[in-house]
């Protein structure tokens, strides 16, 4: 096929059209009469011309040179790149459900507010919380919700000396981040030899200016905290509380749940764990669930049951306030309707099991060849180093370069950042074990070359539609546009 | 338990446990404390196949009332427009929809030039040097503006009109509670004993007494909550008087018509781009957009492309200035966001490319004429009463006799969905009706609206102050 | 890996060399080695006062990014402008390529820096 590089625009034709609209029938309101001069736009934007066949072709093509789960194995750790399914598609654009203003009169969307109450019921149950906003966006965004109901609780308790919220050094980004973004100090705690929270360390710093602790569990090390109950303990014995990032609960659904550790804030990805898709990088959704204690705080509004209406509850004095518009990405929610509803308590549970099973499986057949830094069982996901490979100068990056050449998205490389050439391999259980053992195959094949004959893997990847792109001239001299 | 999406077998599960080494699926979890694995199971209702949940879905969808099927004259900020079928088309193709953030650039040259491409398309339209990829929504892009403002010049205080968006301006003072950044609402011009034209804009004289050396921006929105057109270079001048920066809040289709924010002297222009070929949604996922002016490139939140080239020096895209994010700089991040709206901005971007400049200039004439039409004849039913008197662009402000929420239930039953009840959020504004008309909005349902509307108003509860 | 004589170190890989009332703020070889091919140094505003400690400048690669650090206290005298359009100065030749001079106005400041052979040793341990 002929390469074609050209931008949407640099495709554009004078004159030509893409739409069909109806025709004006009432009459026609001239801006100028209306709108002083200087109001009016006056040079028109470069939005490209084309007809309709134009668009889908350039937009095709270009879906071509991009990499979704239903294209191959995506075992991005940390990211649960599990399997979407089409039912969950077809529910989300429904008629009846997708076109409904949010502000239009709750008793003529009671169908819609019955799905946000009942996924309030079973996520609530999932996590062992007492109730959930479905307001979040996404993660981090439930991150900056849960920290800003630690704040309030605090404050409302006049306990404005705790400043300090804790995170450990294993952390994703994102926790610090939204820390610092609701006006908390961040403290990083060291792991431990068994890559868990060092209790020693955590000891040291509780007092009472700690907030709370953040805690991905399992870890993003793919390993249980198994000290979380002493953890947690320790953490309230000091007046603090626990939020629980849930990236990584696609390990433990129907076999633990965040609300019996001593969690009092949790979050979960229903992009990640409840099956729906990333769409390239969003929109996400990012519920939070919270214990007895702490709903009076949780962002307005909230959707209650009276006399057999569901109805929009803002009356909530002590509530946070909104974190977004409205009631979250309801799109995505009812894509995770969809899943919970198709797979029930035990469909849930068994794809936990089934997640951890994979992960597992490829790591007894990859370390012999790799570094596990924790080689024992893991739950979801494991983390290798490529520190042996490297040595012949067959970095994470390029074995991760090497997998696109084979039609694997690799794995998460370089995180956690407390492991040296870092892979967080995450299978999901969507993955059939002949994928699994055609991935270990990859990448055992890689180890060997590695050691072998490493000239022969570098400069990958050769097969792609790009081969690999300079991102310091990208980073130096930004372009970030296009301009005729 | 079987399931369509899990494809491992009871034999492959057997010879896979004895591989890990271990006899059971319970020994994988022995590292969870025996008191915390649950012995139930989780109390969900029972699954359903896809052609029972498809029934469900059916009788759930029965319970609303859905703008499909009828007539929406609710805006508010969430826009019922017209949206053409390729749009779909395109962002149901699985390898935009399936996949993840473009980390791995070699294998999502499609999504990172489709973000690119957005990315033009919004500096076009609001005149700015460069847009991220986007963000969750409008209210939560005006919340990184001011956070972005406020680190810039190191100043702590914010004047937002109050024609701006409600739902905007409860996030933003949800997420600047803890911040230390003050926030300060600049009243609307008001005066029913002065006709000059101005009824609904920024009020500049209390802007002109509020703003001072320790103002870090003036949040404008054009055309603001009540549809109506701002003056947006005046305030620019205003804000560079005491250098702080404009933020100034657009729709993306009124600038197909309206000059562009950059033009006018805008710092940083964020919104809502649902209204470019996103269903609404009941409200999200929606489309927050972020465009500056190039000295506030470096600190943009969220995801940004970059064009570059490849070894061989062909054209290709990456994620670029990582350094700002939180992945990097962990607390010293700019912001939190790592999630754009791909697909909604993959939408919007379609959307463009079909409208094209004729298109959009034509969607947003049609809104004004249909708008206006809608205004007018209400007007001459003697049913509804002015109440301001600045232009408007797709949505206006009226007083009908009777009280907007009994209106807007009986407009219910006619299959109408009426516009937005100003009482709550504006009790200046009570029993007043912000209706909104898009082109989608033919004369015959307009006629229809404004026939129900005069009926039920005459037949009904009358309006105290009316 | 350089290391200059006649210049102070700080343990957050900054050099520092005084010339009468002006002290010239950089980083060191090994600390833009690690750093990796640098895209952006945030150029700090002349006339700003810092307290020693206080963030100077950002130096940005594509995967890092690294706070510079007021080595002393002192007001941004000088700045390096040629690194807003050629951040890859500081790669090429770190020690040449400062990135701001400050006032310099209390010896004491320099107690607690490392001498090149501190430093040194300092760079052996990571």
């Amino acid at each position: 096929m002929m390469r074609d590089e050209r931008l949407i625009f640099e495709k554009s034709v004078e004159g030509r059209i893409g739409y069909s609209l109806p025709e004006n029938d009432v009459p026609v309101v001239n801006p100028e009469e209306l709108f002083a001069g200087q109001m009016l736009r006056k040079a028109d934007p470069e939005i490209p011309e084309l007809s309709e066949v134009d668009v889908i072709r350039h937009y095709t093509n270009l879906s071509k040179r991009n990499y979704g789960v239903d294209s191959g194995f995506y075992p991005l750790g940390s990211c649960t790149m599990k399997y979407n399914p089409k039912i969950n598609e077809d529910i989300a654009s429904m008629e009846g459900i997708a076109q409904m203003h949010p502000l239009q009169n709750p008793l003529s969307a009671q169908g819609n507010l019955e799905i946000l109450y009942r996924m309030d019921k079973y996520l609530s149950e999932i996590l062992g919380m007492e109730r959930v906003t479905l307001q979040p966006a996404a993660g981090a965004q439930g991150e900056m919700t849960g920290l800003m109901i630690i704040k309030a609780y605090h404050m409302y308790r006049l306990d404005s000396k705790r400043i300090k919220i804790i995170v450990p050094d294993s952390s994703h980004g994102t926790n610090p981040a939204s820390a610092a973004l609701a006006g908390f100090e961040v403290v990083h705690i060291p792991s431990d030899d068994k890559g868990c929270v060092d209790i020693k360390a955590l000891e040291d710093i509780l007092d009472d200016t700690v907030a709370g602790l953040m805690l991905t569990n399992p870890n993003t090390l793919g390993l249980f905290e198994e000290d979380i109950l002493q953890i947690s303990k320790m953490v309230h014995e000091c007046g603090g509380l626990l939020y629980y990032d849930g990236a990584n609960m696609n390990a433990i659904m129907g076999i633990a749940r965040p609300g019996d550790m001593g969690f009092d804030i949790a979050h979960l990805n229903l992009h990640k764990t409840f099956s729906t898709p990333h769409g390239g990088g969003g929109p996400g959704s990012g519920p939070i669930g919270v214990v007895k204690e702490l709903v009076p705080f949780l962002p307005v509004p909230l959707v209650e049951k009276e006399n057999d209406y569901y109805v929009l509850d803002y009356e909530r004095p002590l509530s946070i306030g909104k974190v977004k518009s409205f009631y979250g990405n309801f799109g995505i929610i009812l894509r995770a309707y969809s899943y919970i509803r198709t797979m029930g308590a035990q469909g849930l549970k068994t794809a936990s099991q089934a997640a951890v099973l994979n992960a597992n499986y490829i790591r007894k057949k990859l370390e012999d060849l790799y570094e596990i830094p924790q080689n024992r069982i893991c739950m979801h996901e494991f983390v290798l180093s490529a520190q042996r490979q490297a040595k012949n100068g067959i970095t994470a990056l390029e074995i991760a370069k090497n997998l696109l050449d084979e039609g694997i998205h690799p794995p998460t490389i370089y995180f956690p950042l407390i492991v040296h050439e870092a892979m967080m391999i995450e299978p999901t259980e969507t993955e059939s074990p002949e994928t699994l053992d055609a991935f270990i195959e990859i990448m055992r094949r890689i180890a060997i070359k590695a050691q072998d004959d490493p000239e022969s893997l570098k400069n990958a990847p050769k097969t792609t539609y790009v081969s690999r792109l300079d991102e310091v001239k990208a980073a130096r001299t930004p372009v970030l546009r296009w301009k005729k | 338990m079987k399931s369509s999406y899990i494809p491992m077998t009871t034999q492959q599960q057997e010879a896979m446990l004895s591989t890990v080494g271990v006899k059971s699926l319970d020994e994988l979890f022995l590292a969870i404390p025996e008191e915390l694995r649950l012995k139930d199971d989780l109390n969900l209702p029972t699954p359903l196949s896809e052609h029972e949940l498809k029934k469900h879905m059916n009788t759930l969808a029965q319970q609303n009332f859905d703008a499909g099927w009828n007539s929406c004259f609710l805006g508010a900020g969430i826009y019922d427009h017209i949206i053409p079928s390729a749009v779909k088309h395109i962002i149901s193709r699985q390898e935009f929809y399936t996949a993840y953030t473009p980390y791995q650039p070699e294998i999502s040259q499609g999504v990172l030039q489709s973000i690119f491409e957005f990315q033009t398309m919004i500096a076009e339209l609001t005149g700015m040097d460069a847009a991220n990829a986007s963000l969750y929504d409008g209210a939560t892009a005006l919340y990184e503006a001011v956070l972005l403002a406020s680190r810039y010049n190191g100043r702590k205080e914010v004047l937002i009109a109050r024609s701006v968006n409600p739902e905007y301006r409860k996030v933003l003072y949800s997420g600047l509670r803890y911040s230390g950044i003050a926030i300060k609402e600049i009243d609307f011009n008001k005066d029913e004993n002065n006709s000059n034209g101005e009824n609904g804009t920024i009020n500049f004289e209390f802007l002109k007494s509020n703003i001072n050396k320790n103002t870090a921006a003036i949040v404008v929105q054009s055309p603001n909550f009540f549809g109506i057109v701002e003056d947006i270079k005046a305030v620019s001048q205003k804000a560079q008087e005491v250098d702080a920066l404009l933020i100034a809040v657009c729709d993306p289709i009124s600038l197909g018509v309206f000059e562009s924010p950059g033009a006018l002297g805008a710092d940083i222009v964020v919104g809502e781009a649902q209204p470019l070929g996103n269903p609404m949604n009941y409200g999200g996922p929606l489309l927050g957009y972020f465009a500056v002016k190039s000295p506030f490139i470096r600190r943009m939140p969220g995801r940004i492309v970059g064009e570059t080239t490849d070894s061989e020096g062909r054209r290709g895209f990456v994620l670029t200035l990582q350094a700002r994010e939180q992945h990097i700089r962990r607390e010293k991040a700019t912001s939190n966001v790592c999630t754009n709206q791909a697909l909604c901005a993959l939408a919007a971007t379609t959307y463009l490319s079909l409208m094209g400049k004729e298109g959009l200039k034509e969607v947003a004439s049609q809104c004004i004429s249909k708008a206006h039409y809608t205004y007018n004849s209400l007007l001459k039913t003697l049913n509804v009463s002015r109440i301001f008197d600045a232009p408007f662009f797709r949505e206006f402000v009226v007083k009908p006799k009777i009280k907007p929420d009994i209106l807007n239930e009986e407009l219910l039953t006619e299959n109408i969905i009426g516009g937005y009840d100003l009482t709550s959020e504006y009790p200046e504004l009570e029993g007043c009706w912000l209706v909104a008309v898009t082109e989608k909005r033919s004369k015959k349902e307009i006629d229809n609206f404004v026939n129900k509307v005069a009926r039920i108003c005459q037949g009904g509860i009358i309006n105290d102050e009316g | 890996m350089e290391i200059r004589e006649g210049l102070y170190y700080s343990k957050d890989h900054e050099w520092v060399r005084i010339e009468g009332d002006r002290a010239y703020i950089g980083i060191t070889d090994y600390a833009q080695d690690s750093l990796g091919s640098i895209v952006y140094v945030e150029i700090p505003k002349e006339g700003k006062a810092l307290s020693k400690g206080e963030v100077l400048s950002v130096v940005e690669s594509v995967k890092a990014a690294s706070d510079i650090f007021a080595p002393i206290s002192g007001t941004v005298v000088e700045i390096n402008q040629a690194l807003a359009d050629n951040p890859e100065l500081i790669n090429e030749s770190p020690y040449e390529n400062y990135i701001a001079i400050m006032s310099f106005e209390n010896a004491d400041d320099l107690s607690d820096l490392l001498s090149p052979t501190q430093y040194e040793e300092l760079t052996k341990g990571e």
